[in-house]
């Protein structure tokens, strides 16, 4: 008994102190210049939208029919003006706090929920299993932006409604992945070793099973943010996430649309935001995921 | 080959009945009755009965989900709330309307796609394969809906070369293909393009890549085969995953075709959802995404199936 609880501890040992592997990944990612660009930008993004207040060189919501659609570079509107003649530099700004909040809320949401249900399904597997994973592909089976814009469809418009439905789109992705990678590690000596020494199921998952699992899934939520960042101004962009008059970057899009003709590169401009913001969050998690395959 | 063609359809059946539960459920997930909006605010009580009446909206949830299942599997989805017409032919014509350009689109990006996946692959770490894969991340990471503006904006507004938005010369009816008809299609299925070419440039990027680190490639090469010969070995063993990519992509493009129909105005399953939507006419909402989701779910049958047939080892998996 005494040898088997020895051998548990020395598997114990790696992992109890192991930031060896992580600031590893810190390290490799902190050298890659495309990674870290991205990461520059995403900060900025960032800053920009906590202190919008304090950059933004005008009222968003000041609207003035004298001015509707003034071209960029006019006095008093570096961006020009929206099509009730509110300062688009200013609505820029202010608009990143919302379609930040509603492109960066579902995926961690949704890895807490998704990692939990594949974990669970993973590592009890048969009839427990069974159920979750049976429930999950039936939600898996709809088309992404299809279930998004089903969701919030029938729950109504709405910020809120605009979150939950992206969460939900995002937990059947995320639960497999978390189911696949745990049936995987729980088949490993390992786990066999620590059960058989007594272990609870509780702790190894805690120690065990969480440690080598949550990095693979940690990447594949990474490639999420991009596409929610999409998928949640896409959904504002159709009138189903956040209402006017609040600056939100895909309803700016939206209510711009009829401007092409007249201030095409205006109308142009709250896309382009949407479109620095996702590829910026997707080069990086490009770079964490090459970072932490230590095979290349 | 029968056996798995069986066996794969076996284990669709669950989950299409999965679909159809959550397609029921989307109207009583909305908040109030799915009446209210159709009725006028003074109805009377009694009129506000007789129409739930009509509608089955008064029997308990599981008498309805089996009326509803019933009635579908006859072919009949209901009656639209608004227009008053069935939503089978409604669904009927934008789903034509919709696979038109989501066929169009996944060819142009499966070509594309190909190409660049090929190339990168072929000259992976160099230069080349850094552009090549630049272009695929751009692909899948730019708000199509977006791309579609600037693409009406350059095309349509500035240079004046093809309409900006419409299904056709003369409304929807028509899909006679020719040049008049085709230029209402190029710019939203070269928009919706960009996401396959993106998707299948990564997968077939990694596919060649794979391939050529095999044993095969190296046996193919040593026995003396040019280039060219040992290249369309490595094309050979790529193309059913490559193919299967492609299938699943047709299905994500017409779920998801809603954002770029709206920027066209283009009358397909998009523009009914919609409708539906805003108009909260919850038996178009529910049949609309009924058949959009119904479509992925045999599609992704009929995708498996093919492949196994092209490439038997996907059966032993």
């Amino acid at each position: 008994m005494s040898v088997l609880q020895l051998s548990t501890a020395s598997v114990l040992q790696p992992i109890a102190r192991s930031p060896g592997y992580w600031s590893g990944v810190v390290r490799r990612v902190s050298r890659d210049p495309v990674a870290m660009t991205a990461l520059l930008v995403i900060v900025s993004l960032i800053l920009m939208a906590v202190f919008a207040s304090s950059i933004a060189p005008s009222d968003p919501f000041k609207s003035s029919m004298l001015r509707r659609l003034k071209p960029i570079g006019t006095p008093g509107f570096p961006l020009g003006a929206d099509e009730l003649g509110r300062d688009m530099l200013s609505r820029l700004i202010y608009g990143a706090r919302l379609s930040l909040l509603m492109g960066l809320t579902p995926v961690p949401i949704a890895f807490v929920i998704g990692s939990a249900l594949g974990i669970t399904a993973g590592y009890t597997g048969g009839l427990t299993n069974t159920l979750i994973m049976r429930t999950i592909d039936v939600f898996y089976a709809f088309p992404s932006v299809l279930l998004a814009v089903a969701l919030s469809g029938a729950l109504g418009a709405g910020l809120t409604n605009a979150l939950v439905s992206i969460t939900l789109v995002f937990i059947p992705p995320i639960a497999r992945v978390a189911e696949s990678v745990t049936t995987q590690v729980r088949s490993l000596d390992y786990i066999d070793a620590a059960r058989a020494s007594g272990a609870h199921a509780w702790t190894i998952i805690r120690v065990h099973v969480l440690g080598n699992v949550l990095g693979p899934i940690f990447v594949y939520a990474t490639g999420l943010v991009s596409v929610s960042m999409i998928l949640a101004s896409g959904l504002s962009f159709l009138g189903l996430g956040v209402r006017p008059p609040e600056p939100e970057w895909g309803l700016m899009l939206n209510t711009l649309r009829t401007a092409i003709y007249n201030q095409p590169l205006v109308a142009a401009l709250p896309g382009a935001m949407i479109f620095i913001t996702s590829i910026a969050f997707n080069v990086l998690a490009d770079g964490l995921r090459s970072a932490m395959d230590v095979k290349s | 080959m029968l056996f798995y063609t069986l066996k794969r359809f076996i284990l669709t059946v669950p989950v299409a009945i999965g679909v159809s539960l959550v397609c029921f459920m989307l109207v009583h997930l909305a908040p109030g009755d799915p009446l209210t909006a159709v009725l006028p605010t003074d109805a009377s009580a009694e009129l506000q009965a007789q129409m739930r009446t009509l509608y089955g909206f008064d029997k308990p949830l599981p008498v309805q989900y089996g009326l509803w299942i019933w009635r579908v599997l006859h072919g009949d989805l209901g009656q639209s709330i608004a227009t008053g017409r069935p939503v089978v032919s409604e669904v009927f014509n934008a789903v034509t309307n919709s696979l038109v350009i989501a066929a169009a689109a996944t060819l142009i990006g499966f070509v594309l796609g190909s190409l660049l996946g090929i190339v990168a692959g072929y000259y992976q770490g160099t230069w080349v394969d850094r552009a090549a894969s630049l272009i695929s991340s751009l692909g899948v990471s730019v708000p199509h809906y977006w791309l579609g503006m600037v693409l009406v904006i350059v095309f349509s507004v500035q240079l004046g070369w093809l309409p900006a938005t419409g299904g056709g010369p003369d409304g929807s009816a028509n899909r006679s293909f020719d040049w008049n008809y085709l230029r209402f299609l190029i710019l939203p299925a070269v928009t919706m393009s960009v996401i396959p070419m993106g998707i299948i440039a990564r997968s077939v990027r990694a596919l060649v890549g794979e391939i050529l680190t095999q044993e095969f490639v190296q046996a193919l090469a040593a026995k003396g085969l040019t280039e060219r010969g040992v290249f369309r070995h490595v094309l050979k063993n790529a193309a059913p995953t490559a193919f299967a990519v492609m299938g699943l992509q047709l299905g994500y493009l017409l779920g998801g075709s809603i954002l770029i129909e709206t920027v066209f105005s283009w009358p397909g399953t998009g523009f009914l959802l919609n409708a539906a939507i805003f108009q909260r006419d919850l038996p178009l909402l529910q049949g609309t995404i009924l058949v959009l989701a119904l479509f992925f779910v045999f599609l992704n049958l009929a995708v498996d199936v093919v492949q196994s047939a092209i490439d038997p080892r996907v059966q032993r998996t």
